[in-house]
């Protein structure tokens, strides 16, 4: 694209590496010099967005391979030990997981604003197909990168996925015996399963090196679709694109904030901060939100090989586009039907998105089998057909007509709308399977809620009383330690508190020099005790259910509130979903069932909990335990206390979290002011 | 590009300069977490607390090798012999001076206690051997004295004595 280059180095030194290894004039050529159409809108930042959010996802991902343990056993404890013990570990999991999320929502864009524009059309297949390439290994790293947590949603979707291959005839099971490693997902699992999700950002990038190759050859294409055809029709890289993308990517960067800092566990699902069970499945699976309109279209089909193979072919569809559609006018802007289509189409991945995350059944069912049948109709039958049949628009001239005849164009209510509808399909990923006559926990007002919440140190040491006088009688909280009662941002103890708690207890520790085990008094650095020495212990001493470890309770149980909260809940910040619940099941005991309710012998009827068959018995009691500090001692108050204590325990970095989240919305909301009058005064001398 | 008065490229440059150290301040305030993961975690912290050792096994002339902080470190029971070794060295002769009373607790002569990690490159020195009745360093030949001094070979600096202090005459506290 970029005629004779004008590039020429002054100093010596440079000039003498240029002439062995033309790497100057090769980035000068392709990042400065190299022309853009000069009407381009902000959707084409989103490629900029994505090679940042490779970078970020690279980046922060090397790093917790430093701390991460790929072992059965111990991955879940050690993605704990990144959050809680090294230091900005929550900020590095956070990114990377909410990274995840940001990187398809910047791919969906781009994807549709390349389907929109027409830029897969000739020149452009080779560069289109490379997208595709890249989309699907997304797709595989970030299945293969939600399993590594050892959740039960890692677990699940692990077995789910590579179930899928078992549907290929005669050497399916095969197949998946040697996905797996095993009889079943187990550590070879998790063990390939690291490997694979290191190397592949690695191969990404390097089709994205290709793609971006292709597209230096055939040049961008822009919102009016014609080719370039003076100088007077594009821009330098460098300086115009440059800024326009950095103010793009700094307002990027601003949304993906309010996710890492505030909502960071909106996008996942509660039931992934519960251990892998390879005995128990989740009441309802749901993969993360960016597959599910691929999984309503595999349960759609209720054959099991023409499912897996309707979704990958929803897939590999994409590849095909350029000769499905074979309409000469590139951009939808100047062909009013395919415009009303496309429109449709986003609407039909939208919906099927929704029925992704909803239960297989009666409605939904039949809505999905539309809908799939809606996707494939748009690319075999409606684009055929139209790239035939549609009289498109005049088209301009040139792109420097486009500019003048057009003035100003911003698709802000569009965007709104694209990321109120991602927003949506996210939060139906939490959708919970629930009795229908379960009743939603009301919502309490907790000090820790909102941007500025903080914990109260009073009540977390109250709700640690509780604890430890009530629940640890049964409850394990395996994941904290008694140094953690001393944390900034915590119940705050002294660390003389702290030792004198840790004290109380007796720790086996061993062998000693005459190899024998003994016990010694607990220090700062020991776990809080478990009340049985493994679960089986726990299983018979409580009437077969294994009493739950508490340490991530408070983040492992949630609750579907329905349309339309959840997506106000993305921009209210409402995260308190867990101690609502802890709170809730602690104070739904009734003492007798409702009539025509039998319990199971050993249950008690519980208002709030699924299915109201609970078999732990009331736990809490008027004056059961004695508060120091006058606060009323009823059973509300106690439960109110141990649920705030457990969404520390579950989330001790929580303050420092939202302070740090402040400070960083500030400089970012600042730098992208600067950023907009940057590149404002850059554009003025172009229009 | 037009001609733009002085005034409106003052105003310009200042932008672009405001933008740029925001961009800078930006990046560093990013690199600072990328870099600060690499520390100790809190675990590994915790894990680094004072640890206390029972010495009254260990006989005269023998030693043992405890481990803090992932670190060896040896409890020597001196003899009378390298006692004397120790304190009549001229100090103004050796490439690290110090006495052998700096390197012991008073009132305890007998007791050497040393990081076991040779000063040159990390190795391990054998206890008991070498041309000072001290340590040997088996990797690139150092020697240290009875004192745990370097004597020779490449080595700058003497064994470290680690913090430790004597709870009672059969127990110290390392850390």
């Amino acid at each position: 694209m970029s005629g004779p280059s004008d590039f020429q180095l002054q100093n010596p030194a440079l000039k003498w590496i240029e002439r062995r290894l033309p790497i100057f004039g090769l980035v000068h050529s392709s990042f400065v010099a190299y022309p853009t159409p000069r009407n381009l809108n902000y959707w084409w930042t989103f490629g900029g967005i994505l090679s940042f959010m490779l970078a970020v996802q690279i980046v922060t991902g090397i790093i917790l391979a430093m701390h991460y343990t790929p072992e059965a056993t111990m991955a879940f404890n050690s993605v704990e030990g990144i959050v809680r013990d090294v230091n900005y570990g929550w900020l590095l999991r956070y990114v990377h997981s909410n990274g995840a999320s940001m990187f398809f929502i910047a791919v969906y864009i781009h994807m549709l604003r390349g389907l929109y524009y027409g830029s897969y059309k000739e020149p452009r297949e080779v560069l289109w197909i490379l997208g595709v390439i890249i989309y699907l290994l997304m797709m595989a790293t970030g299945f293969m990168g939600y399993v590594l947590p050892w959740g039960q949603m890692s677990f699940w979707g692990a077995t789910v996925i590579t179930n899928l291959f078992s549907a290929i005839p005669y050497v399916g099971d095969s197949i998946v015996t040697l996905l797996w490693g095993g009889y079943s997902v187990g550590n070879p699992t998790l063990n390939r399963f690291f490997s694979l999700h290191y190397l592949l950002p690695f191969v990404i990038a390097g089709v994205v090196v290709l793609h971006v190759w292709a597209l230096h050859v055939a040049g961008q294409n822009n919102p009016a679709g014609v080719e370039p055809k003076t100088e007077k029709d594009t821009v330098p890289f460098t300086p115009y694109a440059t800024v326009k993308d950095a103010f793009g990517l700094s307002c990027f960067v601003l949304f993906f904030c309010w996710f890492i800092f505030y909502i960071p566990n909106y996008l996942g699902d509660p039931d992934n901060y519960i251990q892998a069970n390879p005995g128990v499945t989740p009441a309802h699976i749901v993969p993360e939100w960016y597959y599910l309109p691929f999984y309503a279209i595999l349960r759609s089909i209720p054959n099991k090989l023409a499912g897996v193979v309707a979704m990958f072919s929803a897939i590999l569809i994409l590849a095909f586009l350029p000769w499905l559609d074979s309409a000469k006018t590139r951009s939808s802007r100047y062909r009013p039907l395919a415009k009303q289509f496309f429109w449709i189409f986003v609407a039909v991945c939208l919906g099927l998105g929704y029925l992704g995350a909803q239960p297989p059944e009666g409605i939904y069912v039949i809505a999905g089998r539309i809908l799939t049948v809606c996707y494939f109709a748009y690319f075999l039958i409606v684009l055929p057909i139209l790239s035939r049949i549609e009289k498109p628009r005049p088209v301009p001239n040139s792109i420097a007509d486009d500019v003048l005849a057009k003035g100003r164009y911003v698709a802000s209510a569009i965007a709104v709308f694209a990321v109120a509808g991602l927003l949506m399909l996210g939060s139906g990923s939490q959708a919970q399977a629930q009795e229908h006559n379960t009743p939603n926990p009301p919502s309490l007002k907790w000090s820790f809620a909102g941007p500025f919440g903080k914990f109260d140190q009073g009540q977390l040491q109250r709700g640690y009383k509780v604890y430890k006088e009530v629940c640890s009688a049964c409850h394990s909280m395996n994941l904290l330690h008694y140094r953690n009662l001393a944390d900034p941002g915590g119940p705050g103890f002294s660390i003389a508190q702290a030792a004198a708690l840790a004290s109380e207890i007796k720790v086996q520790d061993g062998p000693n020099d005459a190899g024998d085990m003994f016990e010694r008094p607990g220090r700062v650095a020991d776990k809080f005790p478990a009340p049985f020495p493994n679960e089986n212990a726990a299983r018979a001493a409580n009437g077969g259910a294994a009493p739950p470890d508490l340490s991530l309770m408070a983040k492992a149980r949630g609750y579907e509130r329905g349309f339309p909260w959840f997506i106000f809940d993305a921009f209210t910040q409402f995260q308190e979903k867990g101690p609502n619940y802890i709170h809730a099941i602690l104070t739904g005991f009734e003492e007798k069932p409702p009539a025509g309710v039998t319990l199971p012998e050993g249950s008690h009827y519980n208002k709030y909990f699924p299915g109201h068959a609970i078999k732990m018995p009331p736990p809490l009691s008027k004056d059961q335990v004695t508060y120091d500090d006058g606060s009323p001692q009823t059973v509300d108050q106690y439960a109110t206390d141990v649920a705030a204590f457990l969404m520390w325990a579950a989330e001790p970095k929580l303050e420092e979290r939202k302070r740090t989240g402040l400070q960083v919305m500030v400089f970012m909301i600042i730098f992208a002011g600067l950023l907009y009058f940057t590149k404002r005064k850059v554009w003025a001398n172009a229009h | 590009m037009t001609t733009a008065s002085s005034a409106g490229h003052s105003r310009r440059d200042f932008l672009f300069v405001a933008t740029g150290a925001a961009a800078a301040v930006g990046a560093a305030a990013t690199v600072w977490p990328l870099v600060s993961q690499m520390n100790p975690d809190a675990t590994t912290i915790a894990a680094g607390a004072p640890i206390e050792v029972d010495i009254s096994p260990i006989a005269e002339g023998q030693d043992i090798k405890v481990f803090w902080r992932g670190k060896p470190i040896y409890i020597m029971n001196r003899t009378k012999k390298q006692i004397e070794e120790a304190q009549k060295v001229n100090v103004s002769d050796l490439r690290d001076p110090q006495p052998d009373s700096a390197r012991v607790k008073e009132g305890h002569d007998n007791w050497l206690v040393v990081i076991g990690i040779c000063t040159h490159l990390g190795c391990i020195p054998i206890a008991h051997e070498g041309n000072y009745d001290g340590f040997f360093c088996p990797c690139h030949g150092s020697q240290y004295d009875s004192s745990g001094r370097i004597r020779q070979g490449p080595a700058p600096l003497n064994l470290p004595v680690p913090p430790y202090a004597f709870i009672s005459d059969s127990k110290i506290k390392i850390g």
